[in-house]
């Protein structure tokens, strides 16, 4: 497959189970190389660098963030949990951290349900809070590239449609790819749609053109709910 | 047999009347609990009858005296301080020289090992360590040991041996306390550009170290009732050691020889004559003692874990 994605927009990736969505976003960050049975071809280039020959992987996923579907609070506290990867990163002043970890909390939409008990242990949170955990130490170490995959899966849809608000401010410091199976997620929020199945990418293009006059017969009708 | 006015109720037919298999399902279901419940109670008699015995023959033996003093007159007479002391040295002796080298190589394994042949090698190698019987690991050390590496029949030949015979044991346990963290856990870490270092050091042991610590404290009350592999390697009959004064508490230096109070049980009852059963049971109810204490501390060290998991 052959992809592009355009700097600040939203790529979002549609297709059905098992068509290879999270995998394409595992070969983003690497985290395929911790597949020991997964076999690797191709390029993935960020600008103009390839990520499979970068020497330093802790460089790159630096520059990405990612959240997985299942909500994994780490045990550690709240706060804990979003200064993992700035204090991984060398950050320690406090003075630094706190701005930083709201931020992220508010940007998740998790802040308001939070902010008084910082020092809970993050895997004593619910599932869907905890998700918006995920979310917000994806964000903690200001990553150009975001990587969603089926992020709303455990949370509500109240609180999904504030957290897409912010994904769409976020689209102007940085790049997002969102996996989803919510058909209709993926038009409110993406500028480009990529349709896969069966590892194969079948179609890309401009949401609005997706939607109504695919190239592909087969993305109408996915699209539209008749396929599958 | 089913009677048929079971199944009728209020004139109506019952739903729920057992059929004669549904009985018979039954019947055998309390068949094989049983059998069941009567094997796990066997393995509860035999700690309880060794336990009783021994208490009862040998509690009029323990005393501070007894506990306190040498043995004396060729072992018939006196207390187990030597052994005793031996005992102690040269199980901190192999817990020093095998907790670094087992915790770390079983976090090898668990959180750096790839599926490969190298991997596999080791994994095969760490089994069949754990299969060796502990005589030939008494051989072994024989001939690594006290020949080879020349500390001849000496508290460090022993702790040696002792620590390569229960590597095997600290690996595995460490391997399944490591492995009892979520993988989820490391896989966070490792997409927010942890490396994996910072993720066992901030995620995997400090969730992980109580069980790591209760493997560890099991090879010491293993390492206190070896006899085998101290047997040639340097446990022997008996050391003059100095019965007052600080010198009391050091009694063996790394290239003395020593008494062991697993081997000193052993040479009481077959070596000597003229052994009263007292000391001899008083002996045992010492060893065994420590060897409850130890496994006690673990057990307790588990609970707590288990009280204060965070997931």
């Amino acid at each position: 497959m052959s992809l592009e994605i355009p700097r600040h927009t939203i790529l979002g990736i549609i297709g059905p189970a098992n068509s290879g969505k999270t995998t394409l976003l595992k070969c983003i960050n690497r985290t395929i190389d911790f597949i020991g049975s997964a076999r690797v071809e191709g390029r993935v280039w960020i600008g103009d660098e390839d990520v499979r020959r970068m020497r330093n992987v802790y460089a790159l996923r630096r520059r990405i963030g990612m959240v997985f579907p299942l909500p994994v609070g780490l045990p550690l506290s709240v706060y804990d949990n979003v200064a993992y990867a700035p204090r991984r990163a060398g950050i320690h002043d406090r003075r630094e951290l706190d701005p930083l970890v709201e931020k992220c909390l508010r940007q998740a939409v998790l802040w308001d349900e939070v902010k008084d008990r910082l020092d809970t242990l993050g895997t004593k949170l619910s599932g869907g809070q905890q998700q918006r955990l995920t979310l917000a130490r994806a964000l903690s170490h200001r990553p150009e590239i975001l990587c969603l995959d089926e992020f709303s899966i455990a949370i509500d849809p109240v609180t999904t449609m504030k957290i897409e608000d912010v994904l769409l401010e976020l689209k102007q410091e940085m790049t997002i790819v969102l996996v989803t199976n919510l058909v209709q997620q993926a038009h409110r929020l993406a500028d480009n749609i990529a349709f896969l199945n069966d590892s194969q990418l079948v179609e890309a293009g401009e949401t609005e053109k997706m939607f109504t006059k695919p190239d592909n017969p087969l993305t109408l009708k996915y699209v539209t709910g008749v396929f599958g | 047999m089913t009677d048929p006015a079971d199944n009728v109720v209020h004139g109506q037919a019952n739903a729920f009347a057992a059929t004669d298999y549904e009985r018979s399902k039954a019947r055998k279901e309390l068949a094989a609990k049983s059998l069941f419940l009567v094997m796990a109670v066997l393995c509860i008699l035999p700690v309880v009858v060794i336990l009783g015995y021994l208490v009862i023959k040998g509690a009029p033996a323990i005393s501070m005296d007894f506990l306190l003093t040498n043995p004396r007159n060729n072992l018939t007479a006196g207390g187990i301080w030597a052994p005793l002391v031996g005992t102690f040295f040269m199980v901190l002796a192999s817990l020093l020289i095998a907790a670094p080298i087992g915790v770390l190589a079983g976090v090898y394994l668990n959180e750096y090992a790839a599926d490969n042949w190298f991997t596999r090698v080791i994994n095969l190698a760490v089994v069949n360590l754990a299969g060796v019987p502990s005589i030939v690991h008494s051989l072994f050390g024989v001939g690594a040991f006290v020949l080879f590496l020349h500390c001849g029949r000496s508290l460090l030949a022993a702790s040696c041996t002792v620590a390569v015979m229960n590597l095997p044991v600290i690996i595995t346990s460490t391997r399944e306390a490591l492995a009892a963290v979520p993988m989820s856990f490391r896989e966070a870490c490792w997409n927010m550009g942890a490396t994996r270092w910072q993720t066992i050091r901030t995620i995997v042991l400090p969730n992980s170290i109580a069980g790591v610590l209760t493997g560890v404290i099991l090879e010491v009350s293993r390492a206190a009732g070896e006899t085998a592999p101290i047997l040639f390697t340097g446990a022997v009959l008996f050391v003059p050691v100095p019965d007052h004064g600080w010198e009391s508490f050091v009694p063996y230096g790394l290239w003395d020889r020593f008494m062991a109070l697993s081997y000193h049980l052993f040479t009481l009852s077959t070596q000597i004559r003229g052994v009263s059963d007292e000391m001899l049971y008083g002996t045992a109810v010492v060893l065994i003692g420590l060897v409850l204490a130890v496994n006690s501390l673990s057990i307790s060290l588990r609970v707590y874990l288990r009280s204060r998991k965070r997931w």
